[in-house]
């Protein structure tokens, strides 16, 4: 089989990014998509509060998706539901075309093994959670552990309740709406425990999936034992230290027979790892230009496979412009030029998307999408090129939890000269008023 | 500062938008004064109505017979009273719908007597044979 643009993913990302591409005139593409449905995560997220930003409105998760779910059907683009994209791999061009075709090995009860070659492809295959063995945490192996969002799809998919007396280790935004979820459900949430100083979900969140239903939550607290050998009887909490580690004596047990996990998530990249595409080691997700696009030419990447999101909006919009880029690529144009300019990450800056920006390919505008390493208040985001600082804009709270972005002017890079490098940093202030 | 008795500062966190602005809230005699720290006037409206007569939206799930999945999501058409989400939630145990429903249907009306309707939030359709 062959396609222009494969697009890998059904979620949030993948639908923005077909759309675009279809509207700017891509006719031969493809959404290949795991699951039975499209849609993604937001299937499962039935909370309000998506869609603020692009709808002016505030939707539910499954609402938020059938926006886009409508339009994809409307622009008539092709969809492979129930389909595992299992391997990627680039290989020569066909007759006339000077660009490696990208390999894509798909599964799926209907077709079996095929291998599709498509010109283009957009990643967009979303993130996963981190696991119990990534945590390191001691004890058996008892039935009752759960990542956050599993638990929240066999509640709000399946219809099935995980448990009834529940400890979640993690204050991420998936944690705080399942202590809601569960609550409202009939279980008895006995506590929230954060390892960090802070919590790593929207305030919002705390108010109203904690505070409304009287949930505590422990910050600097860790659990470092689960209890019960058939299902979890209970899990010792303990306090940490500055560095993290557990301060012997401030042990507590509290009886619960279910534990989720909700502490962290990493884009899923198995297949641009596959592919050799080239990553940062921060975000684990590729890294890519302005336009959105790999070191692998044709190759682009949106959404949570890219850097995780806070906003399902920002999502939408990112891939949006992986989409039209993508379209852009396969119409001959999008060629890279040697004015590549890197943007780096400094002091409290823990990365940026995109890391290059090549200035031929900019647009007049750039936004900048980024992560502060800790909570900041009355700091300033400061924008420097090569050492001269261009902008300075105070900010009351920054937090890790919430994503940043600053926009970039082309005309203020071209007027720069032979311009190095951008520099994005955090300046805190030295004397506080 | 408080300067008297019946002066004190109340914050809140405006929950209209993932913003979340800490919003400050000057009481005078129980009754509400100058209102700093939102972005935008939703959070004035959020604090005054947080600290009056406290609202939220409710979205939880109902039964679904027949249906590709055994449950729907629903949401409460616009915000009830904080107090009565766990009612809310309860009637919506005693719901059950049969498939197929759809975005906007309305699953149960004027819910716990606030006039307001709970509403489907994803199409479920019928169940197709396993093949």
């Amino acid at each position: 089989m062959k396609k222009d643009l494969v697009i890998i993913g059904g979620g949030p990302a993948g639908l923005a990014a077909a759309i675009a591409a279809k509207e700017e005139g891509v006719e031969d593409l493809l959404i290949l998509e795991r699951d039975a449905r499209l849609g993604g995560i937001l299937n499962q997220c039935i909370h309000n509060g998506f869609g603020l930003h692009t709808f002016r409105e505030e939707l539910t998760g499954p609402e938020y998706a059938e926006r886009y779910i409508e339009k994809v059907r409307e622009l008539e683009i092709p969809c492979r539901l129930n389909t595992m994209v299992v391997d990627l791999a680039e290989g020569p061009g066909e007759e006339g075309e000077d660009r490696p075709v990208k390999l894509i090995t798909v599964m799926n009860r209907e077709d079996g093994l095929v291998t599709i070659r498509a010109r283009a492809v957009v990643l967009a295959m979303g993130c996963r959670e981190r696991s119990r063995g990534a945590l390191n945490i001691p004890g058996y192996r008892p039935a009752g552990i759960y990542s956050a969002g599993t638990a929240q799809r066999y509640v709000n998919m399946e219809g099935r309740m995980p448990g009834s007396e529940v400890v979640i280790l993690g204050s991420g935004d998936i944690g705080l709406i399942m202590a809601r979820r569960m609550t409202l459900e009939g279980a008895k949430v006995k506590l929230v425990a954060e390892l960090m100083p802070y919590s790593g979900g929207l305030k919002r969140n705390i108010v109203q999936c904690l505070d409304d239903f009287g949930i505590p939550l422990k910050l600097q607290t860790t659990v470092v034992d689960i209890k019960g050998k058939e299902r979890v009887e209970a899990v010792t909490v303990a306090q940490v230290d500055e560095n993290s580690r557990p301060i012997p004596g401030t042990e507590e047990e509290i009886p619960c027979d279910t534990l989720l996990l909700s502490c962290g998530l990493i884009p899923e990249n198995e297949l641009s790892d596959g592919l050799g595409v080239a990553m940062n080691p921060v975000t684990n997700g590729p890294l890519v230009d302005e336009s959105l696009e790999t070191d692998k030419g044709g190759v682009f990447a949106c959404g949570n496979v890219l850097h995780v999101h806070d906003l399902v909006d920002y999502v939408s919009e990112e891939a949006a412009q992986a989409g039209r880029k993508a379209a852009a690529y396969l119409g001959g144009g999008l060629k890279r030029s040697g004015r590549r300019i890197p943007i780096r990450a400094v002091k409290g800056v823990r990365y940026t998307v995109p890391a290059f920006i090549d200035l031929d390919r900019m647009e007049e505008k750039q936004v900048v999408r980024f992560r502060v390493g800790n909570v900041y208040r009355d700091a300033a985001l400061t924008v420097a090129f090569d050492g001269n600082v261009v902008s300075r804009r105070k900010k009351r709270v920054m937090a890790p939890g919430e994503m940043e972005q600053v926009v970039l002017k082309r005309e203020d890079l071209e007027r720069a000269g032979n311009l190095g490098e951008i520099i994005l940093s955090i300046e805190e202030q030295q004397n506080l008023s | 500062m408080e300067t008297g008795g019946s002066k004190e500062c109340r914050e809140l966190v405006c929950i209209g938008c993932p913003l979340g602005c800490n919003v400050t809230v000057e009481l005078e005699d129980g009754r509400i004064g100058q209102i700093t720290g939102n972005t935008c006037p939703r959070g004035a409206d959020y604090v005054t109505k947080e600290l009056t007569d406290p609202r939220r939206i409710v979205t939880s799930l109902v039964r679904v017979i027949g249906g590709e999945l055994a449950v729907a999501p629903v949401k409460t058409a616009s915000d009830i009273p904080k107090g009565l989400i766990m009612d809310c939630v309860r009637a919506l145990k005693e719901t059950e719908l049969e498939a197929p429903v759809h975005i906007g249907d309305v699953a149960l009306s004027n819910v716990c007597g606030t006039g307001v309707d709970v509403v489907v939030t994803a199409n479920v359709g019928e169940k197709t044979k396993e093949i």
